[in-house]
């Protein structure tokens, strides 16, 4: 996790699973993540152990995210936006999930 | 005069004279030297505003606010001021995922596919020049999947972007440079509670030797010398360090390690690794740029000439994405590639443009000097390029761990492309970035041949993620829709009421 040298001077408030944080405006999603305290943004599509922000540059792929609805965002690139809605990922996708969805509607 | 900032890709010409990748300080400088001879140049980048790595927000960071970043990083400010009044076309949140080259007769334009704001456009031009830098080396020890676990470049990014430091206890380890410079951001910014543990190899080498006389001349030998007795005096430094593993269960807890004098175990609750860095190399290698094994730099880097053309005309490359070189090399080499381009084109003339690629490659010179000895003195050991716990992860993605990897290689496949369909190393979403060198160093020691020998995955567009409706709501020429849909575009009148039911 990261802490700021300074105190955040101009807020942006972003929501992380539901818990609301602040970014300093101009943070990287990543970056503000980890200085709110977050340990970990998603779990591993193949064993799923949590795992971490690890390169900041775009090139590791660890901090996949879902912004806004959208899935796989990668949050080193993002820069951090007021009322963005962002959730961790957990293991792998589900191809299928919105025909379970239909199917448990079925009477 | 100044930079046009395009944030969609829709507000993108559909033509330029000159696309640059990245705007680093290879990129920054190539776009400001070609927009002086007033052609059409775009520069396309990730981050919301320029600088690369390197000089990440020097257009927001003040020298007062952030003195602990050191008077390299301001050197950038310059560049990033001549960038910013130049007259091209700065797209910012924009990602390249792919170079189609121009290879049909009678067409000399490359498209190059990008994303801005959700939307995607191809791009054309007849000069490209990539200037996408490099990356860190990754260092696969036990337990670098933790929480906690990060690049030193990683730690970086962040005190330069954002003025973040990591939580302590921090163990800095591994060998280069950057470590060094790291530790010293870090002791003044004001971190504690900081252990560096250098990876480096201690034994004697005439390599090593032969590149010191070229050092003593180096502008980076103060610098360096500094540095080394800061982070000493400062800090605990153990060099000598010859295996390393992370420990903790959900996230790291601590650090055990081994040199010559015994094993330690250190708490630690954020882990810094770093083992130099290679040329980044995949969207060169996907537009079909032949690639090249450099033995010195431990890195295969796109085949080029001393002004950065590729074989592949129309195509070149500047900065460190064509070899190691550093930022001053790197932005020089930048101002030599555009005014290669442009002399190509012949926007420039000849004499002209071959005296003053002269005149820059003989200021770079002095950039490269040492070069040679930072290289070999800071070759990574053996056995952190290649892991002997058959339970260390290679491929992060897909968590291939170095056993399954050594027992797919046995199985005898002719090199890593084809490993990777044996165990699917490579092909999880970092596109083998994270796994690739250590993929090919396992395969060339199991072998006993060269990396070079063994080569490194055959990569493809797109080397970044683009989404099916950003690829569907590319403007198409009427002949494709036709041959799609085999109606004239006329006829296309597609609305609700006609959709096929």
């Amino acid at each position: 996790m990261l802490n700021r040298l300074r105190e955040i001077e101009e807020a942006v408030s972003f929501t992380f699973d539901g818990k609301r944080m602040r970014a300093q405006r101009g943070d990287m999603l990543a970056s503000a993540l980890l200085a709110a305290g977050v340990d970990h943004v998603r779990q591993s599509v193949v064993s799923g152990a949590p795992r971490a922000p690890y390169c900041l540059m775009g090139v590791c792929f660890e901090c996949l995210v879902t912004i806004d609805g959208v899935q796989n965002r990668q949050a080193c690139l993002v820069e951090v936006e007021e009322g963005m809605t962002v959730l961790s990922q957990h293991g792998a996708m589900d191809p299928l999930a919105r025909f379970h969805e239909d199917e448990g509607r079925q009477p | 005069m100044s930079v046009r900032l395009v944030f969609s890709a829709e507000d993108l010409l559909p033509v330029y004279d000159l696309v640059v990748i990245g705007a680093g300080p290879a990129g920054m400088a190539a776009a400001v030297e070609a927009s002086k001879a007033g052609v059409r140049v775009a520069v396309l980048d990730e981050n919301p505003r320029p600088g690369g790595q390197i000089y990440r927000e020097i257009t927001r960071n003040r020298p007062d606010e952030r003195t602990y970043l050191g008077a390299d990083y301001w050197k950038g400010r310059e560049l990033a001021n001549a960038f910013t009044e130049c007259n091209a076309d700065h797209a910012a949140k924009a990602t390249v995922w792919s170079i189609d080259p121009a290879e049909a007769p009678g067409n000399d334009r490359h498209r190059v596919g990008v994303t801005a704001a959700g939307i995607a456009r191809m791009i054309e031009t007849p000069a490209v020049i990539l200037a996408t830098g490099a990356q860190e080396r990754p260092m696969p020890v036990p337990g670098w999947t933790l929480p906690g676990v990060m690049t030193a470049g990683a730690a970086q990014i962040a005190l330069k972007s954002s003025g973040l430091v990591p939580s302590g206890p921090i163990v800095l380890a591994g060998c280069g440079p950057l470590l060094y410079l790291l530790a010293g951001q870090l002791i003044d910014a004001g971190a504690s509670n900081l252990t560096l543990l250098d990876t480096s190899q201690s034994t004697f080498r005439w390599n090593v030797l032969r590149g010191l006389p070229g050092f003593v001349l180096s502008p980076y030998l103060a610098k360096g010398l500094g540095l080394l007795f800061k982070t000493r005096r400062s800090i605990r430094v153990v060099t000598g360090v010859r295996s390393l593993e992370v420990l903790g269960r959900d996230r790291a807890e601590s650090v055990r390690f081994a040199t010559a004098r015994g094993t330690e175990t250190i708490d630690a609750a954020t882990v810094l690794l770093h083992q130099g860095v290679i040329p980044s190399i995949n969207l060169a290698s996907a537009a079909g740029c032949p690639l090249i094994w450099n033995e010195a730099q431990r890195a295969f880097e796109p085949e080029a000439d001393a002004v950065g053309r590729t074989p592949k005309q129309g195509i070149l490359i500047a900065g460190d994405g064509a070899g190691i070189g550093g930022a001053q090399a790197a932005e020089i080499a930048g101002r030599i590639a555009a005014v290669a381009a442009l002399a190509d084109q012949g926007r420039m003339p000849r004499d002209a443009s071959a005296a003053s690629i002269e005149r820059l490659r003989q200021q770079r010179e002095k950039f490269l000097r040492g070069r040679s000895f930072l290289d070999a003195l800071y070759a990574p050991r053996q056995v952190f390029l290649v892991p002997a716990d058959p339970e260390t992860i290679v491929c992060r993605c897909e968590e291939i761990p170095a056993g399954k990897l050594r027992e797919a290689i046995a199985l005898g496949p002719p090199g890593p492309n084809q490993l990777k369909t044996f165990v699917r190393c490579g092909m999880g979403p970092c596109q083998g970035r994270l796994c690739a060198s250590t993929v090919t160093e396992i395969m060339a020691t199991e072998r006993g041949l060269s990396p070079g020998e063994v080569g490194t995955y055959r990569l493809r567009s797109p080397v970044k993620p683009v989404r099916l409706a950003e690829l569907a709501g590319l403007p198409h020429a009427p002949r494709a829709l036709k041959a799609v849909t085999g109606r004239d575009p006329v006829d296309h009148h597609l609305n609700e009421t006609e959709l096929p039911s």
